[in-house]
Parts: structure tokens; C-alpha cells; sequence
């Protein structure tokens, strides 16, 4: 007896209306009725929203014509992009010259890419760092192997975003490391300008900084010695981003246990080798994903140097559509340029993301 | 074979330690090292900026406050004209990134609150708009952004004499949002302070009623009585001055619409811009501040037969705020140094003026000094703050 209902209750399915399609709208978007009221209204808006936009972007829009066939039509004209890429992407880097910051910019991204992976996290992919960004400088200003050179005031576009935020993240992070050691030094000169230079930094809008690097950095140098302009506002980046930096890995310092200190003060180390041998290798593993996140925002920060006339690829856009061709499509062209924004900043915080889970090792 | 005596003289306190071997000494001497070089970097500096400044022949100094700005600015919560000084413009581009960084924070709060608290929604629909919302929002430049909103602003509008009028009195063009608005009456001012009056009456109101809930365990329902006041009884001081309704409603003359209030195209295109960037990032404090919240605490509030608002009020938020408070005052702080982006768009907040007056002066070095001392007197304030709330806070912690 007991054997036969046991299996007629094997036989029992759940009711329909709890699993399936049925069961998966019921539970995540009508499970009450302010639920269902609040699904109702958010399709609505939907409803009323995606079907203008859609037909804007995809219907009545045109993808690849002249400037003049988009007068006539009411949706997106796209054109604008395949038709001034070259400038918005590689800006006035010479003619012909292209597929020197196309290559660098490749080799960049796979260098990203390889670097992912955490067991390739050695010290071998510093000097690999290093070889490849003499590599790119040599491609991006040439000079040697009969490649003419490309002053840097022709240096614009993407490759531009790229060099300011990778190369003002890579200086500026030993600097940021300094400081936050400063920062939490017993000595109180250096305590007191690591902190007020940290505070200072932090108080001002990264904007005041590239004003001061394009308007009185020339004032500072002695007569006769100026500075190129992309690296006065690499320096404003640098100085900036270092602050930032030096906060975050603070927070590293802050986060090692008093016994790690301990510990290595009874082996006799000197603070020289506490740090680098003992507390920094931990310390900043534990700040490897807020630090993406400092690159990120850097990278994000790399379009306000448009203020200061640098040709950044926000700035290229905005030269396309000053041309009365193009005027008037705006809207495509920041569109365009917000997905190519979205796809890096994306890929970044969604990685930062992962590391920090795979690093959580719970303690 | 004589044992030999150990020829290492044992350190007594007549011998010496040399300096380079006491960490007291050779932190001093690191230190001192440390301030020659930054100040001769800064004397260095100094003295290159003075001798250019002398080969340029500009003068330094705050003498340029007093002359005559002779510029206009597009919007002002102060009078002001070319004619002023531009000590008054400066102050009229502070008042102006005030302006918009008080919206803009009040703004940022509510949509930042409200998206956060969707995105923990239990409806899959709402979580996921939520999502993506703050997604393509955190990952997007603000400065492209703001671009972005006054391209929308500025050229997709139509110009005034095509105007979008949606309701009557409501008018949208290219010039800006304008709005009719109630004609200026000492009415609206007595109706202002009767609300002033019942906040700050609901508020000894609260007090009272919580100390007598303290003694006799009744509640007393201070805050519905306020709401009610605050609505009703300015309402009674409009009827008593007779009920004004007159509206001054905007005209087209010319080019332009004449009366009503007229929000500008730079104005809205920054607002929208940071408030819809910063919100983003409010929103994900908001979720992880009330993901902080253990749950025990929820179900404990409701075993006690807390209602549901009780146990946001009471149990929810004062735990969640802790965690909440101290990011979100920095990411406001991040809205304010944000706002001086404006003067990309053209709208004439401090940093925009500045640099009017710089270009128009010569004085970099006091213009970019005038910027950072405002935004580090903003930070400044804004860290002492944060440290008396952390304080009091901490007062509340078990």
C-alpha cells in the first residue's frame, strides 16, 4: 500500500500555473497586484517608447548614402559615421600613415586581452608591458624604419583616448602607491604633504587641473622650454588619477591585519622590504578591482581634455559635425560615439566585477 | 688553549648609537630632506612663474575684482550687467553652479532612491529596465552626455515661432522651457512662510510626540498632522489675501517669448545630463546599502508587528542610511565638481566665468587659484560635515 502512493505522488506534477512559461511570468512579473499594476504601466511605457525609437534607428533611417539623400528622410541618418570614420577615429594623423595607429591601437587591445587572464600574472608580463609600449611610441611617432614622423599635435582621435588614460593609469599608479605609503607614514612632514596633497587633488574638478596644465604650466618652466601640449595634459592626468589611486590602495593598506606588520618587524626586515616583500603584494591584490575602476573613470575623465582643444575622439566628433555637410546630426554621431564609449567602459567594469568575485576567497 | 673574550664591546649607554642607525634621528633627517626638496621645487617654480610673469608684463594680484567685466551672462539669480564688476560676475557663476548642484542633488536623490529600490524589485520587468538603466548610464562620459542633451535641446527643438505648446502656457523651442507662472502677489510671500511656520511647528510637533510615546507607549501621529497643515493652511492664507490668480503668461514677440519662466536649453541639458549620470551610481549605493540589511532585522521588525512603512521608518532605513550616507555625499560631491563641465555647453557657472575673466585678463594663475579655492571650499565643507555625521552615528552604534 504504502509503495502505490508513493509512486502515484511520484505521478503528481505541479500545477501548471507554477511552472513553465505560466509559472515564470506568475512569480517574476504578476506575483500581486501592485506587481502586475507596475508590469502593466512599465509595458506601457514601452510600448509608447521602443516602437518610435525603433523605427527611427532601423526603419527610416539610412545607414550609407551622401549627406544629401539624408534631407529627405525623417529617421536616423547613420551616414555621418561611415563617412567621416577615418577623421573620428584616427583624427589628423597623416594620410597614408593609417595603419600605424590602427596596429598600435590592436596591439593595445591584446595586450588587454591577454593580460586578463590572472595565471599570466607574472613578471614577465610587466617587461612584455613595457616592450610593447615602446612599440607603440615608436609606431604612433615613427622617425625610425622610414617611418615619417607624426608630431604629437597631430596625434588625435582614438588613439589619443587610448594614450591618455593607459599611460596616465601606468604613471600614475606607482606615484598613487607612494603617496598612500606617505599617507600612513609615522613621520609627520610627510604624513602632512601626502594628505594635503591627496585632499587637494580630490577637492577640484579634474577640469581645473587641465586649465592649470594648458594655461599656467608654461608660466612655471624657464624661458624658452615649453612643454608639448598632449603631455601637459597627460601630467594633469597623471597628477589626478594618482590621488585617486593613492586613496584606493590606502584602503589596501588599511584592509592587512596588524599581525602581517608585526610579523614582519620580528623577522627584522627593514620597512624598505616589509612593504615590498610582505604588505604591498597583498595589499594590492586585495585593490585590483576598485583599481579598474580607477581606469575606467579615467578613461571616461580622458573626454574633458575637449575643453582644452585636444583632439580626443569626442572632440573629432564634434569637428565632423561643425561641418556644415553634417551639421545637424548630432544626435547619431553621440549615439555612436556613447556605444563606442559603452562597449570599453562595458567590458571594464564588467571584468572588475568578476575579479573582485574570483579575489573574494572569504575569509 | 685560553678561552678568547668576545672582542664585541657590549652597547652600554656610554657608546654612542650612530645617527644613521637610530630610526628617530633618520626620520628627521628624511624629513627634513623631504621639505627641502618640495620646497625647492616650489621656490623653483615660484621663481620661473615671477620672472615670466615680469617678461610678460602682467601684473599679478586681485586688482582685476574691481575693473568692469564687460561681458554678459546668459542667466543670473542676481542682477547684473556688463557693467559690473567682475568680483559681482565671479559671484554670479558661483550662484549659478549652486544653483544647479542644489537641484541637481535633490533631483539625483529622488531618481537615484527610486532606481535603486526597483532595481531590488521582485518584478523581473521593472529590475531589468532598472539594470540597464544604471548600466548605460555609469558607463557613458558625463561630458558626452551633457553633448548629447544639448544637441537634443538645441537643434532637434523647434525655433520660438514653431514652439511645441503641449499645454496652454507651456511652451518648448530651442530658446528653452517656458513657463507660465503665478503673477508676483505678497500673497505667494505670506503663503511661503506659513509653510516655513508649519515645518518648523511640525518638527517641535514630532518632538513632543515621540517624547510622549517614550513615556506612555501612545503614538501620536505628528507627521500626517504636519502633512495636512503644510498643505492646508497656506492654501487658507491664499484665500485670505483674496485668492490672486492672475498668471503671467508667456508671448511670443519677436524672436523670443516675452514673461513666464523660461528654463534655458544649457541649463536643462546640464541638469538632465547630471542628474541622469550621478543617479546611476546613487542607485547602486541605494541597493547595497538596503542589501546591507540583514534580514533577521525585517522579520524580527515584523514579528513585532511593526506595518510595513513602520519597518522601513524605523528598522530599515536608520541601518541602511550608515552605509548610504557617506558614498552618497561624495557622489554629490562628484555632481558639484561635475557641474563646472558647463563650461563646455555654455552655461555660465563659476569655472565659465572664470575663464572668461582669464581670457579676458590675462590672470591665469589667479583665475585657476579662484577655481580650486570654491570647489575645495565646497569639499572642505562637505568633509566636515560627513565627519559630524559619522560621529553622530557612531554615537547610535552598538
Amino acid at each position: 500500500m504504502p509503495e502505490s502512493t508513493a509512486a502515484k505522488r511520484e505521478q503528481l506534477k505541479p500545477p501548471v500555473s507554477n511552472v513553465g512559461i505560466i509559472g515564470w511570468l506568475r512569480t517574476n512579473l504578476f506575483s500581486t497586484w501592485y506587481n502586475s499594476l507596475l508590469t502593466i504601466a512599465m509595458l506601457g511605457i514601452l510600448a509608447w517608447l521602443v516602437p518610435p525609437l525603433f523605427r527611427w534607428v532601423f526603419i527610416d533611417s539610412l545607414w550609407n548614402s551622401s549627406a544629401e539623400a539624408c534631407r529627405d528622410i525623417d529617421g536616423a541618418c547613420w551616414s555621418v559615421i561611415p563617412n567621416n570614420i577615418r577623421f573620428i577615429i584616427l583624427g589628423f594623423f597623416p594620410e597614408g600613415q593609417e595603419w600605424r595607429p590602427i596596429l598600435a591601437m590592436i596591439l593595445l587591445l591584446s595586450l588587454v586581452i591577454y593580460s586578463k587572464e590572472r595565471s599570466r600574472w607574472k613578471k614577465s608580463l610587466a617587461w612584455l608591458w613595457l616592450i610593447n609600449l615602446i612599440i607603440m611610441g615608436t609606431l604612433m611617432y615613427g622617425g625610425v624604419l622610414g617611418m615619417p614622423v607624426v608630431e604629437t599635435s597631430q596625434w588625435s582621435g582614438l588613439p589619443l583616448t587610448f594614450l591618455l588614460s593607459f599611460f596616465g593609469m601606468i604613471v600614475a599608479y606607482p606615484l598613487g602607491i607612494l603617496l598612500a605609503l606617505g599617507r600612513r607614514s609615522e613621520m609627520p612632514a610627510i604624513k602632512t604633504l601626502c594628505v594635503v596633497y591627496i585632499e587637494m587633488i580630490r577637492g577640484v574638478p579634474l577640469i581645473s587641473l587641465l586649465f592649470m596644465s594648458s594655461i599656467m604650466f608654461p608660466l612655471f618652466l624657464p624661458e624658452g622650454v615649453s612643454i608639448d601640449k598632449v603631455l601637459r595634459a597627460l601630467i594633469a592626468i597623471i597628477l589626478f588619477t594618482a590621488a585617486y589611486i593613492a586613496e584606493v590602495v590606502r584602503g589596501g593598506l588599511q584592509a592587512m591585519p596588524r599581525g602581517q606588520y608585526e610579523a614582519a618587524d620580528s623577522l627584522g626586515l627593514p620597512y624598505k622590504h616589509t612593504m615590498r616583500l610582505v604588505i604591498l603584494p597583498q595589499a594590492l591584490k586585495i585593490v585590483i578591482p576598485p583599481s579598474v575602476g580607477v581606469l575606467l573613470s579615467v578613461f571616461k575623465d580622458t573626454s574633458l581634455v575637449v575643453i582644452i582643444a585636444l583632439y580626443d575622439v569626442l572632440k573629432t566628433t564634434m569637428v565632423t559635425l561643425s561641418n556644415p555637410k553634417w551639421a545637424g546630426y548630432s544626435s547619431e554621431s553621440y549615439i555612436f560615439l556613447a556605444l563606442l564609449y559603452f562597449v570599453f567602459c562595458y567590458a571594464m567594469s564588467s571584468y572588475s566585477r568578476k575579479l573582485e568575485k574570483e579575489l573574494h576567497t572569504g575569509h | 688553549m685560553e678561552q678568547k673574550q668576545n672582542p664585541i664591546p657590549i652597547n652600554t649607554a656610554e657608546t654612542a648609537v650612530p645617527f644613521w642607525r637610530d630610526a628617530g634621528k633618520r626620520a628627521l633627517l628624511f624629513q627634513i630632506v623631504a621639505l627641502f626638496v618640495v620646497g625647492g621645487i616650489s621656490y623653483y617654480l615660484f621663481s620661473n612663474t615671477q620672472a615670466n610673469l615680469a617678461r610678460q608684463s602682467i601684473a599679478t594680484g586681485f586688482g582685476f575684482w574691481e575693473k568692469e567685466a564687460s561681458f554678459e551672462i546668459g542667466e543670473s539669480l542676481i542682477r547684473y550687467s556688463a557693467a559690473d564688476s567682475y568680483a559681482r560676475a565671479l559671484l554670479v557663476g558661483a550662484l549659478n553652479t549652486l544653483k544647479v548642484a542644489f537641484i541637481g542633488i535633490i533631483l539625483t536623490t529622488i531618481l537615484g532612491s527610486f532606481v535603486g529600490v526597483a532595481r531590488l524589485s521582485s518584478n523581473w520587468l521593472v529590475s531589468k529596465v532598472a539594470g540597464s538603466f544604471i548600466e548605460v548610464m555609469q558607463n557613458i562620459p558625463v561630458l558626452l552626455q551633457l553633448f548629447f542633451w544639448y544637441a537634443i535641446f538645441y537643434e532637434s527643438f523647434p525655433s520660438p515661432r514653431q514652439a511645441l505648446n503641449p499645454i496652454k502656457g507651456v511652451f518648448f523651442c530651442n530658446r528653452g522651457f517656458i513657463f507660465a507662472i503665478p503673477e508676483s502677489h505678497s500673497a505667494h510671500v505670506a503663503m511661503g512662510g506659513m509653510f516655513l511656520v508649519v515645518l518648523i511647528g511640525g518638527w517641535f510637533l514630532n518632538r513632543w510626540g515621540y517624547k510622549r510615546q517614550e513615556l506612555t507607549g501612545k503614538a501620536f501621529p505628528a507627521g500626517r498632522i504636519t502633512t495636512a497643515l503644510a498643505l492646508f493652511l497656506p492654501l487658507l492664507v491664499w484665500a485670505f489675501y483674496g485668492a490672486p490668480t492672475a498668471m503671467n503668461v508667456p508671448e511670443l514677440r519677436g524672436f523670443n517669448f516675452q514673461g513666464g519662466l523660461t528654463i534655458s536649453p544649457e541649463f536643462s541639458a546640464l541638469l538632465l545630463g547630471l542628474v541622469l549620470y550621478t543617479s546611476a551610481f546613487v542607485a547602486e549605493i541605494v541597493r547595497a546599502g538596503i542589501q546591507s540589511i540583514n534580514r533577521g532585522q525585517i522579520e524580527a521588525a515584523k514579528a513585532i508587528a511593526l506595518r510595513p512603512g513602520q519597518v522601513l521608518r524605523l528598522v530599515i532605513m536608520p541601518q541602511a542610511l550608515r552605509v548610504i550616507i557617506p558614498p552618497l555625499t561624495s557622489q554629490m560631491l562628484n555632481l558639484t565638481k561635475n557641474s563646472s563641465l558647463a563650461v563646455a555647453i555654455g552655461y555660465a557657472d563659476f569655472v565659465a566665468v572664470a575663464n572668461t575673466t582669464i581670457n579676458q585678463t590675462g590672470q591665469a594663475i589667479e583665475g585657476v587659484a579662484m577655481i580650486m579655492v570654491v570647489y575645495l571650499f565646497f569639499s572642505l565643507s562637505t568633509s566636515v560635515f560627513m565627519n559630524w555625521y559619522n560621529k553622530r552615528m557612531a554615537l547610535v552604534e552598538r
